[in-house]
């Protein structure tokens, strides 16, 4: 079920844009032998730059395996992945990735933190000692503005509640102009109010930037409402079944989610995850 | 503030408290001299003989300083190879213990049998005696790093390199510092028994010959030399363990300095 790609994707496609990102065939297992699971089998994706992909599915169905092949924490055992059109660890691609848990390290301010990218990845690690007072700094600072953190930037990990933390694991995400976004679930520990915040901060941020961005997530509503595109996978072995546009005009709004075509959406990816999901090969 | 300053008030007055309770248990039960000194004696003898004493206590603590110093460059060196891979935790372990249960004593003739009597021996014994625990405090806290940690690095296509001065090395920073605490307590052991048993200077050899003579306020006198020096390195250390690892223990007054 091959539904009619976003404007911009379609375009893209048309004038023989090379896809920013691509899984090959791609086939991931854990563990070895006998206790080998397939996380991830005879997988192909393609993402064209600027596009806003989620993916959703069933737990086990190797969404988060997909983000760290794309990122480079895992290498496939079978397939290519290929960004920028380079195999993964050649690619002169900037990267930013947010996890589940904000992940900030407890020995650094909030500044340093999210400084921490422009302090490893080139260009800007050249110019790190001597920019890091000014010039990064007052960037650090708009970012964290943005999100709605000023004045929070002297402060400690541990004296910041968890969304805070998460906004600032966003920023930390974004500080180096990454061509490419990796959401793994980000906003998964929040309670709904904070989420719906973050959804807008997110697109906000997106809208400004334009980075490629691929979110995992369990939450249809959140995928709806931040995508461009939905990819829905099924568990062992994981592999994409469905692949989704998000019609939907920008900026979205959180009361857009109660809107019929929305909800009819979301009950239909809800429907197919479910159909996808391993729990009914065990229940009668 | 006032806890503080009453946990400060209760250890100065257990101090005091434990001398007062020597000079006064002494003076009730007719304890004489040889045997042990009233602790107002020993001072008397501190006093009055620190000329002579003076060069030996600059002796024990230039050699347990360099000792001291040199076990923690091969320590930290051992602890971050030992620690960065899991293949060679498991592999140097064993020996790291088999090397640490050997009583050092031993090992000072073989020192003096190399070297010769004399500060160099003292200086290394005081360095094989300090640098196990901080082998392994900082090979614990490099294999004890969150993998969430190092992916956050891994994304940023970090190097190995990076990761250690960035993760690695921050994440150990408060086992590397409670291992100079005990480290330096232990240096100074090590310095002693060198001194004791192959050395014509330091404390140890102060003693030994304070001991021969029967001159026990004198060995007493060094006893508490030892004691104080090392009590002033413990406090010089905890105070920059905390000025540096404050983030572990969230204190104010870390957040704000």
């Amino acid at each position: 079920m091959m539904h009619a790609r976003l404007a911009e994707t379609v375009l893209a496609q048309e004038a023989g844009q090379e896809p920013f990102v691509q899984l090959q065939e791609v086939t991931h297992t854990y563990g070895r032998l006998s206790r080998m699971v397939t996380a991830l089998q005879e997988t192909n994706l393609k993402i064209y730059e600027g596009d806003f992909v989620a993916l959703v599915g069933p737990s086990g169905c190797g969404k988060s395996t997909i983000l760290k092949l794309i990122t480079g924490l895992i290498s496939a055992s079978s397939g290519y992945v290929l960004v920028a059109g380079r195999e993964i660890g050649a690619e002169p691609v900037r990267v930013g990735m947010a996890f589940q848990n904000p992940t900030m390290l407890p020995w650094l301010t909030l500044r340093d933190n999210v400084m921490l990218p422009l302090k490893i990845v080139p260009p800007f690690r050249q110019q790190y000692r001597r920019k890091r007072k000014g010039e990064y700094r007052d960037r650090v600072e708009a970012l964290l503005a943005q999100v709605g953190l000023a004045g929070f930037s002297d402060k400690y990990p541990w004296q910041l509640s968890g969304g805070m933390l998460q906004r600032a694991s966003l920023c930390r995400a974004l500080i180096h102009e990454p061509q490419l976004l990796m959401l793994d679930e980000p906003f998964g520990a929040l309670d709904q109010f904070t989420r719906e915040e973050l959804w807008g901060v997110m697109q906000n941020l997106w809208l400004s930037r334009k980075p490629t961005v691929v979110l995992v997530t369990h939450d249809l509503k959140e995928a709806a409402y931040l995508a461009n595109r939905i990819c829905v996978m099924q568990a062992r072995p994981g592999r994409i079944i469905d692949d989704n546009a998000v019609p939907f005009p920008r900026p979205r709004t959180v009361t857009m989610t109660y809107e019929p075509d929305f909800v009819s959406l979301t009950q239909r990816l809800r429907e197919l995850i479910v159909a996808a999901s391993p729990a009914q090969e065990v229940a009668p | 503030m006032k806890s503080q300053f009453r946990r400060r008030a209760g250890s100065i007055a257990l101090i005091v408290g434990f001398f007062l309770f020597w000079e006064f248990a002494c003076v009730v039960f007719g304890i004489k001299d040889i045997v042990l000194p009233r602790p107002s004696e020993v001072i008397v003898t501190l006093v009055d003989r620190l000329p002579a004493i003076w060069p030996h206590a600059v002796q024990t603590l230039y050699t347990t300083l360099v000792g001291f110093a040199l076990g923690i460059l091969f320590g930290v060196l051992i602890g971050v190879v030992i620690g960065s891979s899991r293949l060679a935790y498991d592999t140097a372990y064993p020996l790291l213990v088999g090397f640490s249960s050997i009583p050092k004593v031993a090992v000072v003739p073989i020192f003096v049998l190399w070297f010769g009597a004399g500060t160099v021996p003292a200086v290394l014994t005081a360095m094989i005696l300090c640098i196990f625990p901080i082998v392994v405090n900082v090979a614990t806290g490099l294999a004890t790093t969150e993998p969430e940690l190092e992916d956050v690095m891994r994304a940023l296509k970090a190097s190995k390199l990076d990761i250690l001065l960035n993760v690695g090395l921050p994440r150990a920073m408060p086992y590397f510092f409670a291992s100079l605490k005990v480290a330096i307590t232990q240096a100074f052991v090590g310095t002693v028994i060198a001194e004791t048993v192959a050395s014509n200077r330091g404390i140890g050899n102060l003693m030994m010959i304070a001991s021969s003579n029967f001159d026990v306020p004198l060995v007493f006198a060094g006893l508490l030399i030892l004691a104080v020096l090392g009590v002033a390195l413990y406090l010089i250390f905890s105070f920059i363990e905390s000025r540096v690892t404050g983030w572990t223990r969230r204190t104010d007054e870390f957040a704000v300095g």
